[in-house]
């Protein structure tokens, strides 16, 4: 198979070059065709060609908007989320214009420009007007866009909310681990030796922490009330992305991270919004870690705060956990 | 041998050279040709020290690793579009790493790797700069050769071994490296984390190391050249534009790569000996490990202070090419030669101050990135000056498409493409929700690979004359420019919609996620692009070894320049000139000057009373 694959690019090569010989043997009888000089036909052609190029880009462009552009992520689940739509959106219109203006007056340049013989180009070297032009005015529009942008990010970086529900999100490959604080709000201390059997987290003797809840597969959000996520790995940088919210933030072996936002739609009303009723919420890796990073996720459901309370009052404590495995040992001696 | 010593000798040979003209003007012809005679096969294509000779080494070098690189991007593509299909034909290549025919996520990860890695590096760093420089330097500013040829050499023999070894780490047992171009510690500091982090990453840093040799002794040599070894009467305002890039991003590489040098030295000493550079609490295989108190986000900074000056190491010579090219196929001066030259030196130093944008949200102090995001958007201004100013010089020209006119044309399109996705990537408070999306791999493949692959095939197909004798067959050309140039597009447009629909790049497979299954056809059309752009590279390489020994036989000056590198004979000579050295009288732009009867005005052309030097003011 391979031989004859090989065989077969040899074989064409070989073509390639007769075929080659002959056509610049039979040009030059002709009196034909030289390479280093582009003829008036050639320079049209040539300048018809950027032409017929631009609108089928154009064309093409405006076809992927409208095939691909209800496939993009739906409007932001997160009190800053549309902040930062805003702002995306606002930035998109701007290079949107610049893309399509700056193409049509090259093309427009190349078109009416095209080389014909006799023609004589207009010595013109410089203009410090112009090059002012094009200097202050990208100059004043991306100052506004670096205020407008240092605005939002200060906004969502720096939320100042007054308790916010506190949920660790572990990471390690090739999976999450969600730790919530419990009913004191606040997680027991972890320490990476302490990991073995039975205790993922390296959960380490802490008042603090016998009240944890330590979820996998899936955790759950209340509508409307902060969350303070606080992220760890154990192994290699990962990082938390939960794109419906418009938050991501990395996971690094020896040091904390963090991110807060308000989740602002339920899961119900997003599976309505969107008309399907698996849609889920999803916390997904990305940062590469290895050969199943593709696959390494969480799903995420947002509620009411009396789902929460019912959700939360199954899950069991770090203690309760402990209790059942020191029973389960019990029983097994 | 010293640097000193070989400049010395050089110098000898100008004076021996220059002597001769004088003397015997009819031996001085004769003195090369005998030269000629005494160089063995060895030391005329494998050890050679000249300039010329060295160029065609890195540019057939780089295409041989290009093509490597290319096929790689293929075989994920195929698993991208059809993820878990079963190509037999991947088996026959790929053996063990693709059982069944479908690709392992392992060896999946190491293509995407060792791709980035060669075409950033072997491809766009070693071999733009490496051709063009190396080619360019000499002959533009008028000198017989580089500051010394020896090093010169050197340069090239390490970018070989460097390619060798990282080409060979590809067929060991445990597989290349593969946590991604940036190698990010742990992940690259623990074997336990992937087999890709064996000795698959020790031949990465190896090699990595070797090319890191290769480009200081490169940049070194070219920053001394352009320095001190310009032709009399070629002040620095009157270099071509090609010669200010080359400069600048020699400069630049001298700067950062040694950065880079340190953060894989650190790591190998993480890796190797035990150190804990980068690396503390971590549990992996089953136990926990004795590291402490490190941090990879000190290795992301190291590693990124080299890797945004990269993108500029990348691009400046593509940019400095483009220049030169469309200023002579437009028979028109580029416009704005001083804001040209002050915006590729506003872009350098400014790509020295913008890397956290690599780092928004990794955990660095929210503080900083707010001056990161400043810093970021403020490159934005001399781009747009250097985009707006190629706009203009094509007004009113006379516009000759050859084919390294059209690459050059198509290099201002990506780079205007590519270029505004920026705005929104270096603004932090969007990057949070693109970050190491799918949009990321849309902007940088089209503003620093495409629009610099396009630079160099630009590059290449106006000084093959230069480089061969002989003209690269046009209609194929044609052909190739514009199946690469639909393909491109096709390729990365598409991407920015699976960026906003939040997909992330380096995944294996994007079927695990039910909110991507409706994405599922835009893989499908972006493979066929590829493949469709892959095809277009077949024309190019038949039309490049077609041509170096079939093609049409050149003039001096095929294109009608002004650039000293025109004024040498066609067939090559160790010297570059067979007479003296040329005198430069005007800028490198005197094209369609009015009050001179040709388009063009060869550099070498004594200005009338009445004339005034553009350059100059």
């Amino acid at each position: 198979m391979t031989l004859l694959i090989i065989a077969v690019i040899v074989l064409f090569v070989i073509a390639a070059v007769r075929v080659m010989s002959i056509y610049s043997l039979s040009s030059e009888m002709r009196g034909g065709s030289k390479d280093d000089i582009v003829t008036d036909a050639e320079s049209k052609n040539q300048a018809s060609l950027w032409v017929l190029f631009l609108i089928a880009f154009f064309g093409f462009c405006i076809w992927q908007l409208v095939k691909y552009g209800d496939k993009v992520l739906p409007e932001a689940a997160s009190a800053h989320g549309p902040q930062i739509d805003n702002l995306f959106n606002i930035t998109l219109a701007l290079i949107t214009v610049v893309f399509v203006l700056t193409h049509i007056v090259l093309v427009y340049q190349i078109y009416k420009n095209s080389g014909r013989t006799g023609r004589k180009a207009v010595y013109f070297a410089h203009s410090n007007k112009l090059e002012l032009i094009w200097t202050i005015i990208p100059a004043l529009a991306l100052s506004g866009l670096i205020a407008y942008g240092l605005v939002v990010w200060n906004d969502v970086i720096y939320p100042g909310n007054k308790d916010a529900m506190v949920i660790e999100l572990y990471s390690k490959q090739f999976d999450w681990t969600a730790r919530y604080g419990g009913k004191d709000n606040a997680l027991g201390k972890s320490d990476f030796r302490a990991i073995g059997a039975g205790n993922d987290l390296g959960m380490v003797e802490d008042l603090k922490g016998d009240d944890d809840i330590i979820v996998k597969g899936e955790f759950h959000l209340v509508k409307d009330k902060a969350v303070l996520f606080k992220f760890r790995s154990r192994d290699v940088i990962h990082s938390a992305y939960m794109p419906h919210f418009r938050a991501q933030m990395n996971c690094v072996p020896g040091m904390e991270t963090t991110f807060e936002f308000i989740p602002t739609i339920t899961t119900k009303e997003m599976r309505e919004k969107l008309k399907d009723d698996k849609f889920n919420y999803v916390l997904l890796c990305n940062k590469i870690c290895g050969a199943a990073h593709y696959n390494m996720q969480m799903d995420i459901i947002v509620e009411t705060q009396e789902e929460f309370n019912t959700w939360v009052a199954e899950q069991k404590t770090w203690m309760q956990t402990q209790a059942t495995a020191a029973t389960a040992e019990l029983i097994n001696n | 041998m010293s640097a000193m010593d070989s400049t010395n000798q050089h110098e000898e040979l100008h004076v021996h050279a220059a002597h001769n003209e004088h003397a015997h003007t009819d031996h001085g012809h004769d003195h090369h040709e005998d030269h000629h005679h005494e160089e063995t096969f060895i030391s005329k294509y494998v050890f050679s020290h000249d300039h010329k000779m060295i160029s065609k080494q890195f540019l057939i070098t780089a295409i041989f690793m290009a093509v490597i690189a290319m096929m790689m991007s293929i075989i994920f593509r195929l698993q991208l579009a059809w993820p878990g299909k079963s190509f037999p034909i991947l088996e026959s290549v790929l053996g063990k790493w693709a059982p069944g025919g479908v690709l392992d996520p392992n060896f999946y990860l190491a293509l995407v790797t060792i791709h980035g890695t060669i075409m950033v590096f072997f491809v766009l760093t070693g071999g733009l700069s490496g051709t063009f420089s190396n080619l360019l330097i000499p002959l533009q500013i008028g000198a017989r050769d580089m500051a010394s040829g020896f090093l010169n050499m050197l340069s090239f023999w390490f970018f070989a071994a460097s390619s060798a070894v990282m080409l060979f780490s590809v067929f060991i047992e445990s597989g290349p490296a593969a946590g991604g171009w940036t190698i990010y510690p742990p992940l690259s500091a623990l074997p336990e984390a992937m087999p890709g982090s064996g000795l698959g990453m020790t031949l990465w840093l190896v090699s990595m190391s070797l090319f890191i040799v290769s480009s200081l002794l490169g940049s070194l040599n070219y920053i001394v050249t352009i320095i001190n070894l310009r032709t009399k009467g070629m002040s620095m305002t009157r270099l071509p534009l090609t010669i200010w890039a080359f400069l600048v991003t020699a400069i630049l590489g001298v700067l950062s790569f040694p950065v880079l040098f340190a953060a894989a030295l650190l790591l190998i000493f993480d890796r190797s000996f035990g150190t804990s550079f980068y690396l503390s609490d971590i549990y992996i295989g089953g136990q926990a490990l004795e590291y402490n108190g490190g941090s990879p986000i000190l290795y992301e900074h190291l590693f990124w202070f080299l890797g945004h000056p990269e993108v500029y190491i990348v691009l400046l010579p593509a940019l400095g090419i483009t220049s030169e090219v469309i200023a002579t196929n437009a028979r028109k001066p580029i416009f704005g030669y001083r804001a040209m030259i002050a915006s590729i030196l506003g872009i350098a130093f400014l790509s020295f101050i913008v890397w956290g944008h690599h780092m928004f949200i990794t955990g660095m102090n929210p503080f900083l990135g707010s001056v990161f995001v400043f810093t970021t958007l403020l490159i934005a201004i001399p781009s747009a000056v250097k985009a707006f100013n190629y706009i203009t010089t094509l007004w009113k020209g006379n516009l000759q498409f050859t084919p390294g006119m059209l690459f050059a044309i198509g290099l201002v399109s990506f780079f205007i493409t590519g270029g505004v996705t920026g705005l929104i990537l270096g603004d932090s408070a969007l990057d949070i929700n693109v970050h190491d999306t799918y949009f990321v791999v849309a902007h940088f493949h089209l503003v620093m690979g495409s629009a610099a692959i396009f630079g160099m095939f630009a590059g290449i197909y106006h000084w093959f004359p230069k480089m061969f004798g002989r003209l690269m067959n046009k209609k194929m050309g044609y052909a190739h420019f514009w199946l690469t140039f639909a393909g491109a597009y096709g390729v990365f447009f598409p991407m920015h919609f699976l960026g906003m629909a939040g997909v992330p790049r380096r995944y294996y497979s994007n079927t695990e996620f039910p909110i991507f299954n409706d994405l599922v056809d835009i893989n499908v059309l972006v493979t066929w692009f590829a493949i469709l752009a892959a095809v277009a590279q077949a024309i190019f390489l038949f039309n490049f070894f077609y041509s170096i020994y079939k093609g049409q036989k050149t003039s001096q000056n095929p294109w009608k320049s002004n650039t000293l590198e025109w004024t040498t004979p066609v067939e090559h000579l160790h010297g570059n000139w067979p007479g003296e050295i040329p005198e430069v009288h005007r800028w490198a732009y005197d094209y369609s000057k009015p009050g001179h009867e040709e388009d063009f005005v060869l550099q070498t052309v004594p200005l009338s009373a009445s004339e005034k030097d553009e350059g100059e003011h």
